[in-house]
């Protein structure tokens, strides 16, 4: 499959671009504007994560994505080389809380599972955290 | 983002153009934050001009929701939500935390 790939900093100011990014190569591959809207959605969420957990505290972090579709697959992948932070290891929020009992935090991760067909986490000492993100269209 | 702020007798509505992610969500929450902080608590969240909005919105909405909601002196209602945005409030269990209003004078006048 051929891959776009692109460098970001890891600052949220950049999540603008990310999201056109991967927006791009779904409206070439025939998605839909509500799977695009999903598609955006959950880069951002995920990016968002990587920014805020994995590079906690660093302001020159880099965040490299690449993404590509092979027959009806897109795939999106985040490649960072922060802290380790798995998004399985987060735990779903409640959806049926109480006003005064929701969790603020799991959101973002608990979106992006549910939009994306799959998620995927690798994280390794040298070759840094990698999470894969898969759609499938409709 | 844009966001301007109209104050009717009983409420105030808070116009949101553009996109709301985790670069813009503090300006939303400031933004929500002015109206509480002047002793104002029924807020109209007009979305009618926005594009997007991620968990880092809805976060700010949960947020405000709670300060306007304690003591029973008011609520954060929202209005002319687009589609796409009503899917991503439905998948995160929100829609049962805000009232909505198709059309957002309909939601000043609820107040």
């Amino acid at each position: 499959m051929a891959m776009r790939k692109v460098k970001f900093p890891a600052q949220f100011q950049y999540l603008d671009e990310i999201r056109d990014f991967v927006a791009e190569i779904a409206r070439q591959g025939g998605f839909s504007d509500k799977e695009i809207y999903s598609i955006q959605l959950a880069a951002d969420e995920a990016a968002s994560n990587i920014i805020e957990h994995a590079y906690e505290g660093v302001t020159d972090g880099e965040l490299e994505i690449a993404c590509g579709i092979k027959g009806d697959l897109l795939t999106i992948t985040l490649h960072d080389h922060g802290q380790p932070f798995d998004p399985a290891s987060v735990r779903p929020p409640d959806l049926k809380a109480d006003l005064s009992d929701r969790q603020i935090g799991g959101l973002g991760i608990y979106l992006m599972r549910k939009l994306m067909d799959e998620v995927e986490y690798e994280s390794s000492t040298h070759g840094g955290n990698r999470l894969t993100l898969t759609k499938r269209r409709n | 983002m844009e966001i301007t702020n109209k104050e009717f007798k009983h409420c105030d509505m808070l116009m949101v153009k553009g996109r709301i992610d985790s670069a813009t969500a503090p300006q939303f929450s400031q933004a929500l934050d002015a109206v509480t902080e002047s002793g104002r608590f029924k807020i109209v969240v007009d979305m009618g001009e926005l594009e997007y909005m991620s968990s880092a919105g809805f976060r700010a909405l949960l947020a405000s929701q709670r300060a306007c909601k304690r003591y029973n002196r008011g609520e954060v209602v929202l209005a002319a939500v687009p589609q796409r945005i009503q899917e991503a409030l439905e998948l995160a269990g929100f829609t049962e935390l805000f009232k909505t209003f198709d059309d957002p004078l309909a939601a000043v006048g609820s107040f």
